[in-house]
């Protein structure tokens, strides 16, 4: 655990963006008709989504949590089409996801 | 009537807006850059087709965050007319200013084709010229213009009259195949409740001269001037 001059922490957010339930994901569709072209004919639904990995400073987890349902609802996920959920853990050094690596 | 198009990175049909309103409509106009925070000196603006930001996280999900677009939702919120093409129709959902948002493409190909659309609504400043029932011809070119929004949404904008444009084939019929893209209501183009703020997602400025295929996409830019000049010479 990683803790700042002023108190903070760092966090691990994960967080996980897919459309609606409800909202047509022809990129589901096409990649459950490939798994059946594979042989996998037990699977009978899709959806694609995205994988979002941020790192973050915050006092405790709670803070933490707001600032990402924040995030989520402005600019990582689009409320109108998708829906969010996400995990936020303690970062342990080694999870450092940085946009220029 | 003094024109503006802005310019995002990654925007690619600025140019083309630039030259059907100065060719195609003969009124000036001028670029905007994207870190301008002051567009009040336009009558009308465009926001144009392209890859904003390289369509990152969502198509339109990174422009709408642009210095510009206060300013944009100033001017929309003053009632100035915007019309938004494909790229700039995904940015207008994206900031609210629009409802609804812009989905992958049914059949997830990139689609570039020319399609028909017929006028739904002429209660918009980018349709007041026209009459509903007119069948235009326009390119389009994207691979995310399945437009959505939840069925109240739906229920309320067809209740409006917001729907502006709508997929149909030569004959001005709504089909399964006329649709490129599988938009809910096979609906190519929306307005805001006042009117001023549309969006769509094909090309009017690459059809504003029969020497690029066909000239119907001026009749948009037309009417938004038509607007113009009857507002002005009603406050005369």
């Amino acid at each position: 655990m990683t803790t700042q001059a002023d108190g903070a922490k760092r966090w691990l957010a994960q967080v996980y963006v897919s459309l609606k339930p409800g909202v047509n994901d022809p990129q589901g569709l096409a990649v459950r008709d490939g798994l059946h072209m594979l042989g996998y004919a037990e699977v009978d639904g899709v959806r694609v989504g995205k994988y979002l990995t941020l790192t973050l400073n915050a006092p405790d987890k709670a803070t933490a949590e707001a600032r990402v349902t924040a995030m989520c609802e402005q600019l990582l996920a689009n409320p109108v089409m998708e829906r969010y959920e996400f995990q936020v853990s303690e970062a342990d050094g080694k999870a450092q996801p940085r946009g220029e690596e | 009537m003094q024109f503006g198009v802005i310019t995002f990175p990654g925007s690619n049909g600025d140019h083309d807006a630039l030259s059907a309103i100065e060719l195609g409509l003969r009124q000036p106009v001028e670029p905007v850059w994207y870190r301008e925070t002051n567009v009040s000196r336009f009558d009308a603006l465009v926001i144009p087709g392209g890859f904003s930001y390289g369509d990152y996280l969502r198509a339109g999900a990174i422009a709408r965050f642009a210095p510009v677009m206060e300013a944009v939702a100033r001017f929309a919120a003053e009632g100035g007319p915007i019309l938004g093409i494909c790229n700039g129709f995904q940015i207008l959902t994206e900031a609210g200013l629009l409802p609804g948002a812009l989905l992958r493409n049914k059949g997830l190909s990139f689609v570039s084709d020319w399609v028909h659309v017929r006028v739904e609504s002429n209660r918009t400043r980018w349709t007041a010229g026209l009459t509903p029932g007119d069948v235009l011809r326009m390119p389009i070119a994207h691979g995310e213009g399945r437009y959505y929004a939840d069925s109240e949404t739906l229920e309320r904008l067809e209740a409006n009259g917001q729907v502006v444009f709508r997929y149909v084939d030569a004959a001005g019929n709504v089909t399964p195949e006329a649709d490129p893209n599988g938009s809910a209501n096979a609906i190519a183009g929306i307005a805001n409740e006042q009117g001023n703020v549309v969006g769509l997602m094909p090309h009017p400025e690459r059809a504003y001269d029969a020497l690029l295929g066909s000239d119907d996409g001026l009749k948009i830019l037309s009417a938004v001037l038509q607007a113009g000049i009857d507002a002005a010479t009603a406050r005369v």
